[in-house]
């Protein structure tokens, strides 16, 4: 399913805020989700990002702005709206007195589908999410990944238009996050239109293709993870590592050779589009570093640098 | 397709659901009561266990100390067996126990620990079709114990008139109020402690709603508090069916019941909404 430039945007937010009494969870943002896209929310804890997903998902109603969601409001028909979307929220709300199996037969029937259907499609979840041999089992002393995968699988049961994921991979081992990302392709692949809150960067580039960076209720960058890059970053990263405490001490000894530069308690960070002539040039300037690393700039570096290196909680 | 599904059961969980009248504007709660047939399926001695509780008081009180107490008052001057005058209360306040248990402790759980409603409003489903499903099932749990408890009373010959059939539908409004409220009231419950004062509530209720002993022995102004309370209405209302003495005075308990359900649940689907979907 290829989208048609024509197509009405799936998602369309503008001026869209949230507050909480007097805090200002989102601050007037401006969002256009189309079709078969898959569109990531990035930001730090308190970015407002799970915020914006609880009003794409009709269980929080704007305090301003204006939403559409599948070309309908959700204030009037949040309950048709959630019958089209299929929702993983950030924290796994399976049915521990159920089975697996039961998981998605009970969630299925909260969509009014028939019981044949659903018995169908349990059945091909199940296999899709890697768990038909716990099928009969409860859901309690299941991993956190498979919670995961069944959370994932549960909430395709309607066959959703649009796939809402709050961090899917948070709190998951290495090996969890891959077969998930796996299967979130294969979703992507088959047409869903995918939209996800994270802060892994990694997970970003992997599914996104395209996002915005959020920080503090607002949008702060918008584009492609490379487009991100090219716009917030330069092409390369040069990390120095010299024989010192204190880095800032040789800052001014190399701020000519980047657009910008970074210092770290333990290295410097060069932007630069050209890593190797830059570490060259350091060489010739005698400053014998212990370690040059000359690396591709990440998302995760536009993103620390648009949304800085102090801890929120 | 597992075996399991294809069962009669599957089936029995179909028709019970069917059999509920939902309201307008929760048509949808009936997939929240299937839930909670299935999630019981796994234990389904909890549910055995209710039918015994008010079986056990009607013997022991009933029959047992009634043989020491011998015939009293049920209005009017007329003298009935202890027994025969204690059933129906027993039957009252085995509907409103089992309402409250189902609408205060279970809901709680599944508000505050398992986040059941939090997934279950990402669905089609709103405020009040969780407000309603919930009650709907705590109605359903209800019938089924005072069905039971009327088939005893009956084959014991406590029942002395046909109108006692009509005691089915009564339990389960008395029920509806009790449900209805409990669930309004769960939703200002902080933590477990806060539940003592449903205890609180329910036990004296349970003890003194002219329940084991008629109304005339309390003073006169404690009698207007004894018929201030929902369970006395409850009582009074199952009494007169099972005794035949029925008339229009009747129809107080029922609007009374049936005020205390209506506000009951339109407050508890408002508090699931202001607590939910913030």
């Amino acid at each position: 399913m290829v989208a048609q430039p024509d197509d009405p945007p799936l998602i369309a937010a503008r001026g869209l805020t949230k507050h909480f009494g007097d805090f200002t969870a989102v601050d007037g943002i401006d969002v256009e989700v189309r079709r078969g896209e898959a569109f990531g929310f990035l930001g730090p804890n308190g970015a407002g990002k799970s915020s914006t997903m609880r009003m794409i998902g009709c269980v929080s109603p704007p305090s301003g702005g204006t939403l559409r969601v599948l070309g309908m409001d959700p204030i009037t028909h949040g309950s048709q709206i959630r019958g089209r979307l299929g929702v993983v929220p950030q924290r796994d709300t399976l049915d521990e007195e159920l089975t697996v199996r039961e998981n998605i037969l009970v969630y299925g029937r909260y969509f009014g589908l028939p019981r044949s259907v659903i018995r169908e499609r349990a059945t091909e979840l199940l296999e899709f999410a890697q768990l038909s041999e716990r099928a009969d089992e409860l859901v309690e002393p299941l991993s956190g990944g498979m919670k995961r995968r069944l959370t994932i699988a549960r909430s395709l049961v309607n066959e959703p238009e649009l796939l809402m994921l709050d961090e899917p991979t948070t709190g998951l081992d290495p090996q969890a996050r891959h077969a998930l990302w796996d299967r979130l392709f294969r979703l992507k692949r088959s047409g869903v239109t995918l939209v996800l809150t994270t802060h892994y960067m990694d997970e970003a580039e992997q599914l996104c293709d395209r996002l915005v960076v959020m920080d503090g209720g607002r949008i702060v960058a918008e584009g492609s993870p490379r487009q991100l890059i090219s716009e917030h970053s330069t092409r390369e990263v040069l990390e120095l590592r010299l024989a010192t405490d204190d880095h800032e001490l040789y800052e001014a000894k190399v701020s000519d050779l980047a657009t910008r530069v970074e210092v770290l308690p333990d290295r410097l960070l060069l932007y630069t589009d050209d890593g190797d002539a830059a570490a060259k040039i350091v060489h010739e300037r005698g400053l014998a570093p212990l370690s040059t690393l000359v690396r591709r700039a990440t998302l995760e570096d536009v993103f620390l640098h648009l949304t800085g290196r102090t801890l929120i909680d | 397709m597992s075996a399991l599904e294809r069962s009669p059961r599957g089936g029995a969980v179909q028709r019970l659901g069917r059999m509920v009248p939902f309201p307008a504007g929760a048509s949808m709660a009936r997939a929240l009561v299937e839930r909670n047939i299935r999630a019981y399926r796994s234990r389904w001695i909890t549910l055995v266990s209710g039918l015994f509780e008010p079986v056990f008081y009607l013997f022991s009180l009933g029959v047992g100390l009634g043989a020491l107490i011998g015939q009293v008052d049920a209005g009017g001057g007329r003298m009935i067996e202890y027994a025969a005058y204690v059933a129906p209360a027993l039957m009252a306040a085995a509907a409103m126990n089992g309402a409250i248990f189902d609408a205060t402790f279970n809901v709680f759980f599944k508000l505050k620990y398992t986040k059941l409603y939090e997934s279950v409003l990402a669905t089609p489903l709103g405020p009040r079709d969780v407000a309603v499903g919930e009650i709907a099932w705590a109605l359903l749990r209800g019938s089924l114990y005072s069905t039971t408890f009327l088939l005893v009373v009956a084959v014991s010959g406590m029942a002395r008139s046909w109108w006692a059939v009509l005691a089915i539908p009564t339990a389960t409004l008395i029920g509806f109020a009790f449900a209805s409220a409990g669930m309004a009231l769960t939703t200002f419950m902080r933590s477990w402690q806060d539940f003592e004062y449903v205890n609180i509530s329910i036990l004296p209720m349970f003890l003194f709603s002219a329940t084991f002993f008629p109304l005339s022995t309390y003073p006169e102004a404690l009698q207007w508090v004894v018929q201030a309370t929902p369970l006395y209405h409850g009582a009074s209302l199952v009494r007169s069916l099972m005794l035949g003495d029925v008339g229009v005075g009747l129809v107080v308990h029922v609007l009374y019941l049936v005020m205390m359900g209506l506000v009951g649940i339109t407050f508890a689907a408002r508090r699931v909404e202001r607590l939910l979907l913030t």
